[in-house]
């Protein structure tokens, strides 16, 4: 589809208008939209993850790095899969290419940090249930802050039946 | 029209499991359609959805089925094999925008086996199996209601994770398929409704404003879709590093000034160009009311109008939730629906008119010349 305003560019922001008393769609390519005052939308399409794969595998000397990441121990997804789909194979995945990854999710989100909630596997260990009791004491905190006090009472039960019996 | 005419009503209730979210009954509902949660979230031991063998997606969901019994707001929850169902049926499940176009099935082929959709009794709640992730568990509710949806699907991710084992990373945190989703595995969105900012040419200004405050916006019908009849959906765009309350206190903190935004924008087209509104307004019903076919686009774009001047009370009598009703039920599978059978493009744009006709019939605006003399109590008594 040719833009509408200029009719030469490809049109790729796609809105609804009203133009001269008539309300029509209006398909404008990027350079007008900009003209008009309207920025291409964010979609995860263009969100830029395979430029972030690219310039992975184009780190140090590239050809050595890939392969000193290998493959997943318990899927057998290679690095290389994983940056041709984008998508890891399995929870395991991420030990496996873990020092990659934290580089990705850096540059994705800002952070390779977790900060929500931390969950409690079957069998926790005592950091994790420490971890896990400062989360649910920052909810509390939050909850009573914003007057939520049936919420507060189920995370204080909660934290209670954590807490070790003194 | 006399107000027997109005009976019975073609607008029944939200009737299918999961509609809740189209009533209009939540906060701010003639700008903020509705509000979505979800959080993505996988089991230890099995590959991820892309890569996921059968046994690992029939395990994934028979572990999942038989938890739900002991999860509080899944307990009578109906799980529904999405691909034991007709192809029609699924397109209906992302028509109602309870499934994902992955969940039912890419280019009309069905999804493999172990797909399968959890709606709560509650009916707000739902679980997708076996897409992307093993899980996606999100709340949908009408209006705005980010906390409300964080809340409830909270306490479920949390009675769930103990019936069934995530696969989590101290760092990383929940471990996801894309790296773009991992972390706390959460996507809050509200879809809003912005004719007057667009109208205003002011859209552009805050969607930019969007994207600088680490929100992202898409269409209607979510990832890729483009912007139809001015509905815009935000959402956060990072899922790491920030706590899930930080993450929905921050979009609901936005999302309430861009309602603002909106609002101021509406009293400028009222003060401005009242004339001028008031004629779009009118002339968009009047399309909508009369005419014999209509393609989904136009009819998004007409409904825009209509919306718009059902909040300014410029259509007097005009409810909101008739026409989020429309929105979904004249998507060609719920046309088809209705029919019972195939339709073709043409027919599906007669059968659409004829819908929105008969909604808007049994609304019954009251005539805008009020003290004219004229007296008409309905646009039906010159048409
Ligand atoms: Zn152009
Ligand atoms: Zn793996």
């Amino acid at each position: 589809m040719v833009c509408e305003n200029c009719g030469s560019a490809d049109a790729v922001m796609h809105l609804t208008q009203i133009v001269d008393n008539e309300m029509k769609s209006l398909h404008l390519c990027d350079k007008c939209a900009k003209e008009k005052g309207v920025e291409e939308p964010t979609t995860p399409e263009n969100f830029p993850l395979t430029d972030f794969l690219a310039q992975l595998g184009k780190e140090g000397s590239s050809g050595t790095a890939l392969q000193r990441a290998g493959s997943c121990s318990f899927c057998g997804l290679t690095f290389k899969e994983f940056r041709e789909m984008g998508r890891l194979g399995c929870p395991h995945c991420w030990t496996s290419f873990e020092g990659h990854l934290r580089s990705l999710v850096r540059r994705i989100h800002g952070s390779a940090q977790h900060v929500g909630k931390v969950y409690l596997s079957p069998d926790p260990s005592v950091s994790e249930r420490e971890k896990r009791l400062e989360g649910l004491r920052r909810k509390l905190k939050r909850a009573v802050e914003m007057e939520d006090f049936e919420r507060a009472a189920e995370l204080r039960d909660e934290i209670r039946e954590m807490e070790p019996a003194t | 029209m006399s107000a027997e005419d109005r009976s019975p009503d073609p607008v029944p209730a939200p009737d299918h499991p999961g509609m809740g979210w189209l009533d209009a009954s939540g906060e701010h509902a003639e700008i903020v359609l509705s509000t979505r949660v979800r959080l993505a979230r996988n089991l230890q031991g099995h590959l991820f959805g892309p890569r996921a063998r059968e046994e690992d997606r029939l395990a994934v969901l028979e572990r999942v089925q038989g938890a739900v019994g002991r999860v509080e707001a899944l307990k009578s929850a109906e799980v529904t094999e999405v691909g034991a169902l007709e192809a029609r049926t699924r397109r209906l499940l992302l028509e109602r925008r309870l499934a994902s176009r992955e969940l039912v099935g890419e280019n009309g082929r069905p999804p493999g086996k172990g797909t399968a959709l959890i709606i709560g009794s509650d009916r707000s709640l739902s679980v997708m199996v076996n897409e992307e992730d093993h899980l996606r568990l999100q709340t949908l509710f009408s209006g705005l209601r980010i906390h409300e949806a964080w809340n409830i699907l909270d306490t479920t991710d949390e009675e769930l994770g103990q019936q069934v084992p995530y696969a989590f990373h101290p760092e990383f945190g929940f471990l996801t398929s894309c790296p773009t989703n991992v972390g706390t595995g959460l996507r809050a969105s509200v879809l809003l409704h912005l004719p007057a900012l667009v109208l205003t040419k002011e859209i552009g200004k805050v969607l930019q404003g969007l994207t600088q405050v680490g929100l992202t916006f898409r269409g209607l019908y979510g990832e890729g879709s483009e912007v139809v009849g001015n509905f815009f959906q935000l959402s956060n765009q990072t899922t790491l590093g920030k706590s899930e309350e930080d993450l929905v206190d921050h979009l609901d903190r936005i999302v309430r000034q861009v309602i603002q935004y909106e609002t101021q924008a509406r009293k400028v087209l009222l003060r401005d160009a009242a004339s001028v509104t008031e004629d779009k307004i009118w002339r968009a019903y009047g399309l909508l009311r009369y005419a014999r076919s209509l393609s989904f686009e136009e009819l998004m774009n007409l409904l825009s109008g209509v919306r718009l001047g059902a909040a300014l009370k410029l259509l007097p009598g005009l409810r909101v939730y008739p026409l989020n009703k429309i929105m979904i039920y004249t998507q060609p599978a719920h046309l088809e629906e209705a029919a019972g059978r195939e339709l073709s493009p043409n027919e599906s744009d007669a059968h659409r008119a004829a819908y929105v006709r008969r909604i808007l019939a049994s609304e019954g605006v009251v005539s805008p010349d009020k003290g004219s003399g004229e007296g008409s109590s309905s646009p039906d008594a010159t048409g």
